[in-house]
Formats: structure tokens, C-alpha cells, sequence
């Protein structure tokens, strides 16, 4: 451990041909994908108070929470019942209300219920409030969506800008697969969907790229460097040859990631959920979207582009690739 | 780039660049140790990372200053200013309408052959704008004697900005009153103010205070109207039914002409009243104030006279005598706490126009500290993962990256201790997945050494074509991943921003650990040890 390597996650030089899997691949994540939309729509997703607005109040009882008293504390205050919930520990309770019809009712509501409660539930203490106005939710909700947008944009400006635009296109496609299948995620579990979880989602989406570009960068060189390799085999290699990277690069981020969805707390762990989902699906993109996506769209364009610096080189053998 | 000479640098460094390195390091974790210990003196430069208001607990409030109040106050003023000044100029009009939805006042004249002399007459009521120098409004007349005056957009602007920042500076003068320690107070857009109230579980108090616009009025009560305000119908004109503070089902009839402003008042004290031991506010006029009040009440003892707090009467005290000294006191239906409050707000003056709360945020301390355990617990656990992960797979290599791990830290807290930036708690997460992502530098460095050496190259080739052929990979991939994150600092806010700063700077700092301090740390053990074959 101190000195030697212990283990390897794969072997070296394995010659798995993933290629063959590409239309699995692609069926699987478009199930995937077309199944995560769906449920985009039914049943949706569970906004936050970020983008819904109105009134959430995490409450802490003395001892375990008494939700017939905390109901009928609200309801002795003519308060509609919007949404009382446990959040994590059995003393902790989540108080949800709607948006009003001014912004100012908003407030009020929120005032309201911190009075019922401490008429109706000796003890309680409100631990944190968050009033979101309904003009401030919806630039919020834009904003949010506003940088997820804007980002794929410049990802795929990049990787055009550094590559060929058959690699752009291959990786902002993966991430938009991707990006669905995170949504779904989120409608799956009923997690919050708030401005955190953007922040989630923008992080997998970079650490999603950050997968693509090892593998689209080994491609580019192969290509440079193995002039008459059909492009699948040559695409093959390439994720061989970058599969311990892949795999490792993974299970540290996943590593990382995973004490804070397992202690981090109720407000964070959703967001460590995502995190990890997210992994899962762009280290297993990368493989087997993005490459085949590569594939098609290059199979006859690629080869030709590279080959034109007249660098004179020996069919399939290895020399030192020229670095741009 | 591949050319021999720069090859053979790949590994060789100056002793000039090694020291820099070092220094850089060493710097860095100088500046990130104060993080890890509370000051130890105050005459220390001790800078720490800034505990976002979701970790240390408080209170985060957005609030929305109301710009049609403030361009409605003009248009209204300029109404009765061209009142008058038509009346004084024999000119009559059919129609004369502030319309504040268009910022603009609407006048009709009876004889369309005196629209030139009437817009001759309103031109010198116009003010030039404070900070443009232009004019602020703009007078339109057609020949059929309609004349509108509308606010320039410029001096819109202007206005809502000064609005703004009176407002800023009111509501500070109100918040340092109540004893908050450090708040901030900043302008956000053209017409938002974030107010941020560190240790403020609960801001009801603060929202209280900076909710009232706290405009004080003193007005004669229209006594022969009083009886009738009750009975519902239209005031008679030239007078207001305003409502009592403690009895808003009880009105009053009160004279529009403001006889004193509040603004004249120098000075307000809750104070008891010595006789009945009621709480009361004691007020102090400056001259203006003073000498107004004495006119007014000499002129008119033994009548009533409405003292006015937006638009609600607190109290309507008969005069006894004439109040020369400047000095006054209101009494009401008040207790210690609510006659201090308004005490604060006659202080520090009132709002240019009302304030809304648009969005509140508010963690109690014991949840905030709670958050910083389990952000601190899973800190530590997956630094400890990613390090025996890294020790395991890689052996010594792993340890160089190790090492470079522990010093990024460091980085990351030094410059985000110096940029004064906030750490919160989806910035904690954001620290967990920058160790992630930093050691990805390495194992693609090391990946590639370990390829190099397989395609049997010796050590310190392998050496110099693993670190030179992952710098373009590295910068590539860590470009997109800076890039996503830029973005959300863009369009994010509170909390996220906080994510978006830690992931930037980590982005960073783990560039260079991984580029230059590793690269050193492997060459300086190459050098000494000179190995047949590379351990990784």
C-alpha cells in the first residue's frame, strides 16, 4: 500500500469490444430517457419552495412530533393544511404552504403559522423558515434553468473549439440523455427539485464532460496515431485503453460523494443522491452513448480529417502523436 | 510542443521554480491553518473563511422597494404644485390626473387656446434632475389643449436609485439600533435590497422595524367632520378619514395640509410619563420643526391635532397652550417595547417608500451548527475514502497525489479565506467533490506513466510522456467542468453561489497541485532514488 499498487480495477490491455454493445446502449437509454420524461410530466417533479414558492418551516418538537396536535394547532388558526411531514429525525417536522395571492400574504402566512404553533404546540421551536415570493420563485426557476442551458451551450462551443464537431455533438447529445434521466431520477424518488439540485445537476454535467473528454481525447490521438484502424476498433481501443482512468476517476468521485448522502443531513443528501446517480450514468454514458454516437456520426467523416496533416507514418503502429 | 529540448524540462526544475512552488504551497497553507483555530489574537492577521448564514444561523432577507410609491409621490406633488400654479395664472382645466401606471400627470384645459401659456407656466415647476442635470419631466401639448408631463426615463432611473439607496441607508440606521452584529446590507438589481442579519434566528423584530415607512405627519383634526368619518361616504375635500393605531374601526377626520413633517424632527426618546407612568416617545424638533409647531399650535389652542404614522393616527391630544420649546411627546396606548420601536424609527427617518419582503431565509443556530457537524463528519470520511482509494490502487504514486490532495485543501481554504469568500453548506459538498475530481488529475497521470512504461519506455521517459501527454487531457476536461460552474455562479444565489466560488477555486488550486507539485514531488524522488522501474 505504501510503496506498490495493490490492486487494479481491470486488468491491462483488455480488448472488450463495447462497440458491439452501441445499440443496446442506445435503446436502454433511450427507454431510459423517454420513461424519465414521461415521468417529467406525471407525475412530475416535486418543486421546492426555490421554484414554487410560499412558506416551508422545519419545526423541532419536544420529543417526538405530534402531528394530530401540530394538525389541529394549525387548523384552531384557520390555517389550510398544506403539508405536514417528518424530515429525518422523529423531532424534526416540515411545515409546507403554498404562495399567496400578494406578496405580502406570503409573509403573513408564515407569521401566522409560527403564532398557531406557539399556541398550539408547547415546546416547538422553529428551527429554520424559508419565504420564497411567487416573482422571486419564477426568476429563480428561470435563472436555474437559464445556467443549465447556458452551460451545454459553452460545452458543446468547446469541445467543438477543440475538437471536431462530431465529438460536440456526440458529448452535448450524451449529457441531455443524461440530464433526463437525472430529472427522472429526481420525479422517481420525490426528492426537491431546488436550486441545489441544479447545482447537482450543472455538477454532473461537468463531471459528466470531464468523462467525455478523456475518452473523445484518446480517440483523437488513436486517430492521429493509427491511421487505417476502422474507427470502431479504433473507438474500442480507445476505451480500453482508457478504462482504468474511467472506472477509477468514478469510484473516487462516487467515494467522495457518498458520506454526504449518508450523513450530511436531510438538506444535503438529496443532493448527494443525485451526485451519485449522476456518476453512475455518465461514467456508463461516456462508454456507451457517447462513443457510439462518435461512431455514427464519423464513421466516414473522421477518418478523412485526420488523415490530412501529411505526417508520414506506418499503418497501425505506434508513434509519437503530434500535440496541438 | 513535443520537440526534444522542452521533453527533457518535463521533469527537470529550476531551482528557481522549485522554490516558487514551494513558496506557493507553504503560502497557501499558511493562509488556510487560521481556519482550523479560532483567533488567537486580535492583532493578528487572521482571516478565515466567511460561515455562510445556512452554517453560523440567521437570517437572509430580500426586499422589494414599491417604485410605484416613489413615482406616484412625485406625480402627486407635481399635481399640486400645477394646481396652484394654474389657479395663480387664471387658467382652468377640465381635468388634472396623476396617472402614476404611465409616470405621468394628465391635464385637460378648458380653453385649448391657452395651452402655450399654460405649458409656460408649468416649465419652471419642473426640477432639474439631482444627479443628470436634465430636466426630469417631459411636457407634451397638443392643440386640443391636453398637455401630459412624464418622467424622463433617465430620471426614473435615478429616482428608483436613490430611492434605493436612502433606503439602504435608513434601514441601517434602523437594524444598528436593535444591536445585530455585522449586518449587511447591499443593493441587489435596480430595485432589491438584500439585508443579511448573521446570528438572527428569528428576524420578526427586524422585519417589524424596516416593514414601516414611519412617516410622521402632524395635522389639524377637521372636528366637524370627525363626527361624521364614522358614518361612512366620501371625506369632505381638502380631508382625509384616517384611522386610529389602536382602533382601526375608529376614524378621524384630518386635514391633508401637513402642518409639520417628521423629517424636522432632530431627536425621539421613549421615556415614562412621570405622573401616570405611561410609556411614552419624547420628541425633539430642529428650528424649521420647532418654530412651524409653535405657529401652528399658538394659532390654534384648544383644538385637536392628529399626530400621523403612515397614514394612521397614533394619537389626537387637544392643544392646552402654545408649544414653544421644540419639544413634544406622544402619548398613545404604548409599552416599552413598541414605544422604543417607534423611538428607532423617528431616528432614523422615514422610508422614501414602503418596503416588501420578496423572499426570506432564516436557520436558528443549533441547525446551522448541526449542518456544519455533518458537513464536517462526511468531510473527513471521504477525504479518508478517496485517500486509502488512492493508496491502494496506485502505491507511492497514489501518495504523492495524496499529498497533493492535503495541500489543495489547504489552497482552497487560504484563497477563499483571502477572497473573503462564503463557505456554505452546499460549499462543503462542493470541497468533497473537488477532492474527488482533483485526484482524477492524477490517476490520469498516472495511468498514462504506467501505459508509457508498459509500451517500454524507461523510468524517466515514461515520466516525462505520462505528465506531458495528460496536460492536454486535464486541461480539457477540467475547462468544461469550469466552465458548467462559472455559469452557476452567474445565474445562482445564496447557498449555490457559495457551491459554485468552492468549485471554481478548487477547480484551480487542483491544477496546479496536481501539475506542478506532484510533478516536483515524483522528479525530486526520481532523482534521489533513481528506480529501475516506476512502482506505479
Amino acid at each position: 500500500m505504501f510503496i506498490k499498487p495493490r490492486f487494479r480495477i481491470v486488468p491491462d490491455g483488455t480488448r472488450i469490444k463495447f462497440m458491439r454493445g452501441r445499440y443496446m446502449g442506445l435503446i436502454v437509454s433511450a427507454i431510459l430517457s423517454t420513461a424519465s420524461i414521461v415521468m417529467f410530466f406525471y407525475p412530475g417533479l416535486n418543486l421546492g419552495i426555490d421554484f414554487s414558492g410560499g412558506v416551508v418551516m422545519e419545526v423541532h418538537t419536544q420529543g417526538p412530533a405530534n402531528f394530530a396536535q401540530i394538525h389541529a394547532a394549525l387548523a384552531a388558526d384557520h390555517i389550510p393544511d398544506q403539508g405536514v411531514q417528518s424530515f429525518g429525525d422523529p423531532s424534526e417536522v416540515l411545515i409546507r404552504l403554498g404562495t399567496q395571492s400578494s406578496e405580502q400574504g406570503t409573509q403573513a402566512a408564515a407569521a401566522h403559522v409560527k403564532t398557531a404553533l406557539e399556541k398550539g404546540v408547547p415546546g416547538a421551536t422553529i428551527e429554520r423558515t424559508d419565504v420564497v415570493g411567487a416573482s422571486v420563485s419564477a426568476e429563480l426557476f428561470r435563472n436555474g434553468l437559464l445556467a443549465l442551458g447556458i452551460s451545454l451551450l459553452m460545452i458543446l462551443v468547446y469541445i467543438w473549439f477543440r475538437f471536431e464537431w462530431q465529438f460536440a455533438v456526440g458529448a452535448v447529445v450524451t449529457l441531455v440523455l443524461d440530464i433526463t434521466k437525472a430529472i427522472g431520477f429526481l420525479a422517481l424518488t420525490r426528492l426537491d427539485f431546488d436550486l441545489v439540485m441544479v447545482a447537482a445537476i450543472l455538477t454532473v454535467l461537468g463531471y459528466s464532460t470531464n468523462d467525455k473528454v478523456v475518452v473523445y481525447d484518446r480517440v483523437r490521438e488513436n486517430l492521429r496515431k493509427y491511421k487505417s484502424m476502422p474507427l470502431r476498433e479504433l473507438i474500442d481501443l480507445s476505451i480500453n485503453e482508457t478504462l482504468n482512468r474511467t472506472l477509477g476517476t468514478s469510484m473516487t468521485v462516487f467515494l467522495a460523494s457518498l458520506p454526504l448522502a449518508l450523513f450530511g443531513g436531510e438538506s444535503i443528501s438529496g443532493f448527494a443522491w443525485v451526485m451519485l446517480f449522476g456518476i453512475v450514468v455518465g461514467t456508463s454514458s461516456s462508454i456507451f452513448i457517447a462513443a457510439p454516437i462518435l461512431l455514427f456520426l464519423g464513421e466516414h467523416r473522421l477518418r478523412r480529417e485526420s488523415v490530412a496533416p501529411p505526417t508520414p507514418a506506418t499503418a497501425s503502429k505506434p508513434v509519437a502523436a503530434p500535440r496541438r | 510542443m513535443s520537440r526534444s529540448p522542452a521533453r527533457k524540462t518535463m521533469m527537470y526544475f529550476s531551482r528557481m521554480k522549485t522554490t516558487l512552488i514551494l513558496g506557493v504551497c507553504l503560502l497557501g497553507v499558511l493562509l488556510g491553518v487560521p481556519n482550523l483555530f479560532s483567533a488567537p489574537a486580535a492583532w493578528m492577521p487572521w482571516r478565515t473563511v466567511h460561515l455562510g448564514l445556512d452554517l453560523r444561523g440567521g437570517s437572509y432577507l430580500l426586499l422589494e422597494v414599491d417604485m410605484k410609491a416613489v413615482v406616484k409621490e412625485r406625480l402627486d406633488s407635481l399635481a399640486d404644485s400645477i394646481r396652484q400654479s394654474l389657479r395663480g395664472g387664471q387658467i382652468f382645466y377640465q381635468t388634472l390626473e396623476p396617472q402614476a401606471d404611465q409616470n405621468r400627470v394628465l391635464l385637460k384645459l378648458r380653453d385649448a387656446t391657452k395651452t402655450d401659456a399654460a405649458v409656460a407656466a408649468l416649465r419652471p415647476l419642473i426640477s432639474p434632475d439631482v444627479t443628470t442635470g436634465q430636466p426630469d419631466m417631459v411636457i407634451a401639448s397638443d392643440p386640443s389643449g391636453t398637455i401630459t408631463l412624464t418622467l424622463s426615463a433617465p430620471a426614473l432611473a435615478a429616482r428608483a436609485a436613490g430611492a434605493v439607496d436612502q433606503s439602504i441607508e435608513i434601514i441601517r440606521r434602523r437594524i444598528d439600533q436593535t444591536g445585530v452584529v455585522d449586518p449587511e446590507i447591499t443593493r441587489q438589481g435596480e430595485s432589491r435590497i438584500v439585508v443579511q442579519l448573521p446570528g438572527i434566528g428569528d428576524p420578526d423584530r427586524i422585519k417589524q422595524l424596516i416593514g414601516k415607512t414611519a412617516h410622521m405627519t402632524f395635522r389639524l383634526v377637521d372636528e366637524a367632520a370627525t363626527a361624521t368619518a364614522n358614518a361612512g361616504g366620501p371625506p369632505p375635500p381638502g380631508d382625509d378619514y384616517l384611522p386610529m393605531q389602536d382602533n382601526a374601526k375608529e376614524k378621524i377626520a384630518v386635514r391633508k395640509r401637513i402642518d409639520v413633517d417628521g423629517a424636522d424632527l432632530t431627536d425621539a426618546r421613549a421615556g415614562t410619563n412621570p405622573d401616570t407612568g405611561e410609556w411614552v416617545v419624547n420628541f425633539t424638533f430642529n428650528s424649521i420643526g420647532a418654530r412651524r409647531f409653535a405657529d401652528v399650535s399658538r394659532a390654534n389652542v384648544n383644538h385637536r391635532f392628529a399626530i400621523v404614522l403612515d397614514d394612521k393616527v397614533i394619537s389626537a391630544p387637544v392643544i392646552r397652550e402654545a408649544i414653544t420649546g421644540g419639544r413634544g411627546q406622544i402619548s398613545g396606548t404604548f409599552n416599552a417595547q413598541s414605544a422604543n420601536d417607534l423611538s428607532v424609527l423617528l431616528r432614523a427617518g422615514a422610508l422614501p417608500a414602503p418596503l416588501t419582503v420578496v423572499e426570506e431565509r432564516s436557520v436558528g443556530p443549533e441547525l446551522g451548527a448541526a449542518s456544519i457537524r455533518a458537513g464536517a463528519i462526511s468531510l473527513v470520511a471521504g477525504f479518508l475514502f478517496v485517500i486509502f482509494f488512492m493508496a491502494f490502487f496506485y502505491g507511492l504514486f497514489g501518495w504523492f497525489a495524496n499529498l497533493a490532495l492535503v495541500v489543495n485543501l489547504f489552497l482552497m481554504l487560504g484563497i477563499m479565506s483571502m477572497l473573503q469568500a462564503t463557505l456554505t453548506l452546499p460549499g462543503m459538498a462542493g470541497i468533497l467533490l473537488t477532492l474527488g475530481m482533483a485526484v482524477d488529475a492524477n490517476i490520469l497521470i498516472n495511468e498514462r506513466i504506467r501505459e508509457e512504461q508498459r509500451l517500454g519506455r524507461p523510468p524517466l521517459a515514461a515520466l516525462e510522456h505520462g505528465f506531458s501527454r495528460a496536460y492536454s487531457t486535464i486541461f480539457d476536461s477540467n475547462a468544461t467542468a469550469f466552465l458548467a460552474h462559472v455559469m452557476l455562479f452567474v445565474f445562482g444565489s445564496g447557498p449555490v453561489k457559495g457551491f459554485a466560488v468552492t468549485i471554481t477555486v478548487g477547480i484551480a488550486t487542483s491544477l496546479f497541485t496536481a501539475w506542478m507539485l506532484t510533478r516536483l514531488l515524483v522528479s525530486r524522488w526520481y532523482i534521489t532514488t533513481r528506480p529501475k522501474l516506476l512502482p506505479v
